[in-house]
């Protein structure tokens, strides 16, 4: 069987997708790091985004973020156009994300980094909030609820008041993703959301973004090394390699591309030849 | 409202008695104060008065005041929003020159007199109500901390503390250079400088008795300028504290904790930290008027020395809690201006001999901010969190090498024990890791 062509498999849109990239390219300096990638996130999809170490995953991610402009390409969230957009903006505009080594706010309590993503959403300014104006209280308040709610949700209400640093490993994890939903995002990008989890949890894990997507109604981008995890939670799966998209499809298409399987085993001999960092 | 169950109301309740503790104690204090310097001081018995006037005159507790109002507003910047900035003084002179300007016949050309009919002066110049100072010198200082504020934004640590550091030298040589001869314009009579700046009008509260209508440099009036120091100070705990709790608090918590990751999450640096420094150069304009109208004049003297006196109260009192930094701004200036001077003066009594001791006062902050650093980091009265990150080992860190954190805390108190003990506690405790 030989490698399907990359434009066959690319499901038919379905009305506006939550997320869209169109022929990305960023290069540092000489180096393509992603080249020429076209990409979307279906409405209420959870999709995954694979490959290799070195592949551009990451900074694919970067640039949906906002946090490098593409050499060219466009990003467009749901139908508005973010390219050039400052992060904080992509971020209010309903583009959330966690990161693949955390990093939360440390030194507040679980419910602080949750309210502190729902700053876009506040509307408090200097002025109310010194003279504790009534609808500012309120808002506060609701805040309040409202990171309580989250919190519940992702499973840790008990411990909200407890400082960020003091969580533990698996907390913490669920901590950042409940506060990228504090943000009311339309999309939720996860960057090896599992790395350091055990199996047990990482099953867990896989029943956990079905959730969130139901409940919470958002799409969700997963960057991903363990292939159990990919399999089970992703609706569709991209594989990068090298800054470029090799394949595109459902886990069984993927599991069975040849290119897939050689992007990760390699040909035998020609793989050190290949890799480039 | 009425349908809400008690049980929902009652944390509400005690938050707002929680949240009138300060203001309480902070008027006690203040009234206390104010009734021992004024009414119960000369009062007393000769060599009483002596000790206190020795130790601790008004004149210096007036000056610790201002100092407060400036370590409040530094906190701001570098406590809460975690951006270090060394020239600080930058604000404080643009609020005495504000200050100045408004209150003094600097301006003889024109004649303007606003808002209080009690100040004594009525001679050409500008002469505006102290109270209408302060607006003003807070608003114009706010834009001056945008302006500063904004080339900054895109540095970080090292970068950002040497521009502030430039700022902090360039205002100070404008006020000092502002003169006919340089810029063709009286602005600020140069290194002569402004004054006599108009006393403070006290309006209406002059019908009370004892109350004069302008609180100007006699002694006896020292006490009740302190009274408006003191309300200034509160003004700015109080803002500091308030928007400490809000939606801006967080943010700048959460840019001093990790700027990327507060930009991921919606928060706009740009206004945050603009924010930031603008809110803590309103204060040091504040304190800027007070410094002008207790001095009675402005001279182009805000040297380096000031921001770095000002950073070290912050530091010192514990950077993040305004009631540490308050206590840091108190003991510092009080050391500076008199606790020195005084100790000196007993020292080389008892000894016989001719110490200069004010004239080594850095020399002796730097000792304790050496003793500080390395025994106390996280201040006198630090800010929680922040004696956390100073006093345990995160969680997450400790894990990732195979401890508990019972056993990294049992680690922690044992650091002066010999080497062999220690390396023999390493073994046991990756023993322990492993098998856990």
């Amino acid at each position: 069987m030989t490698a399907t062509p990359v434009e066959e498999t690319v499901p038919a849109p379905t009305g506006v997708d939550a997320l869209r990239a169109e022929n990305i390219v960023i290069a540092f300096g000489g180096l393509i790091a992603v080249n020429d990638v076209t990409f979307n996130v279906p409405s209420d999809g959870i999709v995954s985004l694979i490959g290799p170490n070195g592949a551009g995953k990451t900074t694919f991610f970067n640039v949906l973020t906002g946090l490098y402009r593409p050499t060219s390409g466009r990003v467009y969230l749901g139908e508005r156009e973010v390219t050039d957009k400052k992060p904080h903006k992509i971020a209010s505009l309903g583009l959330a994300r966690t990161f693949q080594n955390i990093r939360l706010f440390n030194l507040m309590t679980a419910e602080e980094n949750v309210m502190v993503a729902m700053h876009s959403h506040l509307r408090a300014g200097i002025t109310s909030t010194v003279l504790g104006a009534p609808w500012q209280r309120r808002e506060e308040r609701r805040a309040h609820d409202t990171s309580r709610d989250l919190l519940e949700f992702v499973g840790i209400g008990k411990v909200r008041n407890e400082y960020a640093r003091n969580l533990s490993y698996g907390d913490q994890r669920r901590l950042e993703v409940a506060r990228a939903l504090a943000l009311n995002p339309k999309v939720l990008l996860l960057d090896e959301p599992t790395a350091g989890m055990n199996p047990q949890e990482s099953a867990q894990f896989v029943d956990f973004v079905h959730r969130v997507r139901d409940e919470k109604g958002v799409s969700v981008l997963l960057i991903e090394h363990d292939m159990s995890v990919v399999m089970r939670v992703s609706e569709r799966i991209t594989v990068l390699d090298r800054g470029e998209r090799i394949a595109e499809g459902g886990p069984d298409d993927i599991r069975a591309n040849e290119r897939v399987v050689e992007a990760y085993l390699g040909k035998t001999g020609t793989r050190e030849g290949r890799r480039q960092k | 409202m009425s349908t809400l169950p008690a049980a929902l109301k009652a944390p509400r309740q005690r938050r707002s008695i929680a949240s009138l503790a300060w203001p309480l104690s902070f008027t006690a204090a203040v009234i206390l104060v104010f009734v021992f310097y004024r009414y119960w001081l000369p009062n007393i018995a000769n060599s009483g008065e002596r000790f206190v006037a020795d130790w601790f005159p008004i004149t210096t507790i007036n000056l610790c005041v201002i100092w407060v109002i400036m370590a409040i507003g530094l906190n701001v910047v570098v406590g809460y929003a975690g951006l270090l900035d060394l020239g600080y003084v930058a604000f404080w002179a643009i609020g005495s020159y504000m200050g100045a300007w408004l209150m003094s016949a600097q301006f003889f050309q024109v004649n303007f007199h606003l808002g209080d009919p009690t100040i004594v002066s009525k001679g050409q110049g500008v002469h505006i109500s102290f109270w209408l100072v302060l607006l003003a010198a807070g608003a114009f200082c706010a834009l001056w901390g945008v302006i500063i504020g904004g080339p900054t934004l895109r540095l970080r640590s090292d970068y950002l503390a040497i521009v502030t550091l430039g700022f902090g030298e360039i205002i100070p040589q404008v006020f000092q250079n502002g003169d006919k001869e340089h810029i063709g314009f009286n602005l600020t009579s140069g290194t002569k400088g402004i004054g006599p700046i108009d006393p403070i009008g006290t309006g209406w509260l002059s019908n009370f008795k004892g109350v004069d209508p302008a609180l100007g440099l006699s002694g006896y009036e020292l006490p009740y300028k302190f009274l408006v120091y003191a309300v200034i100070a509160a003004f700015c705990v109080f803002v500091s504290l308030r928007i400490r709790r809000g939606r801006l608090g967080r943010a700048w918590l959460a840019i001093r904790e990790d700027e990327l990751a507060a930009s991921m999450m919606g928060v706009s640096l740009v206004k945050a930290k603009l924010s930031a420094y603008a809110v803590g150069a309103v204060f040091g304009g504040l304190g800027g008027v007070a410094y002008a109208t207790l001095v009675g004049s402005v001279f182009p003297n805000f040297t380096f020395n000031f921001s770095i006196t000002i950073l070290l109260m912050v530091v010192l009192g514990g950077m993040g809690n305004v009631w540490g930094v308050i206590l840091g701004a108190l003991v510092i200036s009080w050391i500076n201006y008199t606790g020195l001077g005084q100790f000196g003066d007993w020292y080389n009594g008892q000894f016989n001999s001719h110490v200069d001791f004010p004239s080594y006062n850095f020399l002796i902050f730097g000792v304790i901010l050496v003793l500080m650093m390395l025994f106390r980091r996280e201040g006198f009265l630090p800010e929680s969190r922040t004696r956390l990150i100073m006093r345990e080992p995160a969680r997450t860190e400790m894990e990732a090498v195979g401890a508990d954190i019972a056993a990294a805390e049992a680690e922690i108190e044992i650091t002066e024990e010999t080497e062999d003990e220690l390396v023999s506690s390493e073994t046991t405790k990756r023993a322990d890791g492993g098998e856990s």
